[in-house]
């Protein structure tokens, strides 16, 4: 049966409270309203407003009552309605829930999951369209994950939930109505590695959340050119899965990796650095980025000239098959 | 649609802070706060400020030693904390920021555990669980929040606890105390927000923290009481916040206390105080200090004599002792802890890290350089 992403995450949340009384679901529009993107739809209904609610226009907020909550024994699911809203919660997130699990030695448990629409391609406004993953994935303490696929934000919503450290889960938003053949529950691979989406012999691309499609829709155009690309959806951005990067690139030599965040000190930086380490001696060309720009996320009129696509990956392909 | 106010002058603080104790030890009945202790809880209060004020002078020696990076002061807060800690019950909570060692000591922390965070050993040394009293906090104002999710997961369990938060005149001007109080209005959360005001914050005095007639009176933009108490006097702060605390366990919702009292020492060890305030300043609030008014009290209650002191000077000794042991030279655990605890599942995150380590520290046994 065609499911959506959107559907699928919201089928996550249903399953899990269902499961688990302890899981509580809040933000600002979560409850009457279903979410902006509607991925709470009828949460509040089935599970009653002490389980599913509305909170003040708040993020630090939400997140430090989160906090609070968690170590009351609760497992709250809490969300940011947009990725550039994230950012008055910077605090709570970086300096309480990453860091107080260590800090009081494993006693506090801190089980919170964070949904994070984020990205671009809707054609919004300002401060709708981030990308922020390295603040997340620079964080010690925080657990980053973010599904590709409608299978992966089911099944990987779930294990997030679950988890007993905090997880910050960023929903490519728009991918949210991009559809999967799939009979729901379903369980993918574990939550920290990466998956071969499709296998190749010339290029690897890594891609992750919103660009894992952007990829594969690149490869289907390369294989046009007799060129054979294999993606890799990373899925968690902390950890990073190496020995899957690294085996890889052992295979094809060569590595592009692709994200909407802007180039410098991206996931790509990172996957770059480990993926030279790893596998130095079987690398053909320099690991190069398909990425956005190192500007502000641009006005929607301009968005297609900033976002990556199949083009400049396809570029990125050429260059590395021609050093 | 409205909100859930009540009537604006009910939340609103009274003119003048609630005072029972002169600093003479005159005790001034009132009938909106009786007192409820026995002779017995009396002592013990005089006891805990006692104890108190010595630790936490053996904490700023063992700075001064070289035995802790640096520590926070709580002198001449004493009555503030003790009186307000010793006004919850067992199982209601406390989230403390970090110059709360009174209220940790009436909650039976370790002192010298409490003490580990300033020398460096670790970041915390006590189970909160142990003790309903949450991890110092030291980014101002944070724990705030904390106090307040807790306070509406125990309404969301049916669990009739009160969770209390502490901060400062300059944790006021901070974010999350306003948006804590957002939320513990709206979903009247028991929680008491008690704001120990002592007129800095590190050099910064209150008027430059805020123009509010008092920082009380900003509790009731979030339909909040709120209460004013002489902070230096430990019957008042204590029945205040037992008045705020039933309150609110009662269902009646947050309350905000704000307790006038005065740091007598630096803001931290590191800190020059002379740059920013006078010793007749000084002067001024050491006439007003909480453990002098506590004990001229009890000696006109008859509740005090010299045998009192020695016995109660003697503990407060043993317990700085037991701190000075605890610290001492305290060594750090093995390094490699360092990556216990960071995540419950730490699949996939530290091996290339741990065994950097590792190898580093075995170099180190080797007698190879670092």
């Amino acid at each position: 049966m065609a499911v959506t992403l959107a559907q699928a995450i919201n089928a996550a949340l249903a399953d899990e409270m269902e499961a688990d009384p302890k899981v509580l679901m809040f933000g600002e529009d979560v409850g009457r309203l279903g979410g902006v993107f509607r991925v709470t739809d009828g949460l509040q209904d089935r599970f009653g407003d002490k389980r599913c609610f509305d909170t003040p226009l708040a993020e630090s907020g939400i997140i430090g009552t989160a906090i609070g909550l968690a170590m009351y024994g609760w497992r709250p699911v809490a969300e940011m309605q947009f990725d550039g809203f994230t950012y008055p919660a910077f605090e709570q997130i970086v300096s309480h829930l990453a860091k107080m699990p260590n800090r009081s030695r494993g006693t506090v448990k801190l089980p919170v999951t964070i949904r994070i629409p984020y990205g671009g391609g809707i054609g919004a406004v300002e401060h709708h369209s981030e990308s922020p993953e390295t603040y997340w994935a620079h964080t010690a303490g925080l657990k980053v994950m973010t599904p590709g696929t409608p299978e992966d934000g089911y099944s990987m919503m779930r294990a997030a939930i679950r988890l007993d450290d905090p997880v910050v889960f960023l929903e490519p938003k728009r991918r949210y109505w991009m559809k999967s053949d799939v009979e729901l529950p379903v369980t993918t691979e574990p939550t920290h590695q990466a998956v071969v989406r499709r296998e190749g012999t010339d290029v690897t691309l890594f891609g992750y959340g919103p660009m894992v499609r952007t990829c594969l829709e690149a490869a289907d155009a390369a294989a046009d050119e007799g060129w054979s690309l294999e993606v890799v959806d990373l899925r968690s951005l902390s950890p990073l899965d190496t020995a899957a990067m690294v085996a890889s690139v052992k295979r094809t030599g060569r590595a592009i990796v692709v994200h909407e965040a802007a180039m410098t000190l991206g996931i790509g930086a990172e996957v770059a650095a480990r993926v030279q380490e790893g596998a130095f001696y079987h690398l053909e060309a320099p690991v190069l980025r398909a990425t956005g720009f190192d500007t502000p996320y641009p006005p929607a009129k301009l968005e297609e000239y900033w976002l990556p696509d199949v083009d400049r990956i396809l570029d990125a392909v050429e260059r590395s098959l021609s050093f | 649609m409205t909100s859930a106010a009540s009537d604006p002058n009910d939340l609103l603080p009274p003119a003048e802070p609630v005072h029972l104790l002169d600093p003479d030890g005159t005790y001034h009945p009132d009938a909106a706060h009786p007192l409820d202790l026995d002779d017995a809880q009396l002592r013990e209060l005089y006891r805990l400020m006692v104890v108190t004020r010595k630790v936490d002078r053996e904490a700023i020696n063992l700075q001064r030693q070289g035995q802790l990076g640096v520590y926070a002061s709580c002198m001449g807060q004493e009555a503030a904390q003790i009186g307000s800690a010793y006004a919850l019950a067992a199982d209601d909570w406390i989230f403390p920021s970090y110059r709360e060692l009174g209220a940790a000591l009436v909650r039976e922390v370790d002192a010298a555990g409490f003490l580990h965070l300033y020398r460096g050993t670790w970041l915390s040394d006590h189970d909160p669980y142990a003790h309903n009293f949450g991890l110092m906090s030291i980014p101002i104002g944070t724990q705030a929040l904390h106090a307040t999710g807790f306070a509406m997961g125990a309404t969301f369990d049916d669990n009739p606890i009160v969770t209390m938060t502490y901060f400062g005149d300059g944790g006021t001007s901070e974010g999350d105390p306003h948006e804590a109080m957002t939320f513990a209005g709206v979903f009247r959360a028991p929680v008491v927000f008690f704001v120990q005001n002592n007129q800095y914050a590190i050099s910064v005095p209150l008027d430059r923290q805020t123009a509010a007639p008092s920082l009380a009176h900003k509790a009731i933009g979030y339909g909040i009481p709120g209460f004013r108490v002489d902070g230096n006097d430990v019957l008042a702060t204590y029945a205040v916040t037992r008045r705020a605390v039933e309150r609110a366990r009662q269902g009646h919702g947050p309350a905000f206390i704000e307790a006038m009292t005065y740091r007598m020492e630096a803001h931290t060890t590191s800190d020059d105080p002379t740059r920013y305030r006078t010793q007749e300043e000084l002067d001024e609030a050491a006439k007003t200090d909480p453990i002098a008014r506590m004990r001229n009290y009890l000696t006109g209650r008859d509740l005090y004599d010299q045998d009192l002191e020695d016995a109660i000077e003697e503990q407060a000794k043993a317990t700085a002792a037991e701190v000075r042991a605890g610290i001492y030279d305290a060594e750090h655990g093995d390094p490699l802890e360092l990556f216990e605890h960071v995540y419950d599942d730490p699949t996939g995150h530290f091996e290339p890290h741990q065994a950097q380590l590792r190898a580093e520290l075995a170099g180190a046994a080797d007698g190879e350089d670092l």
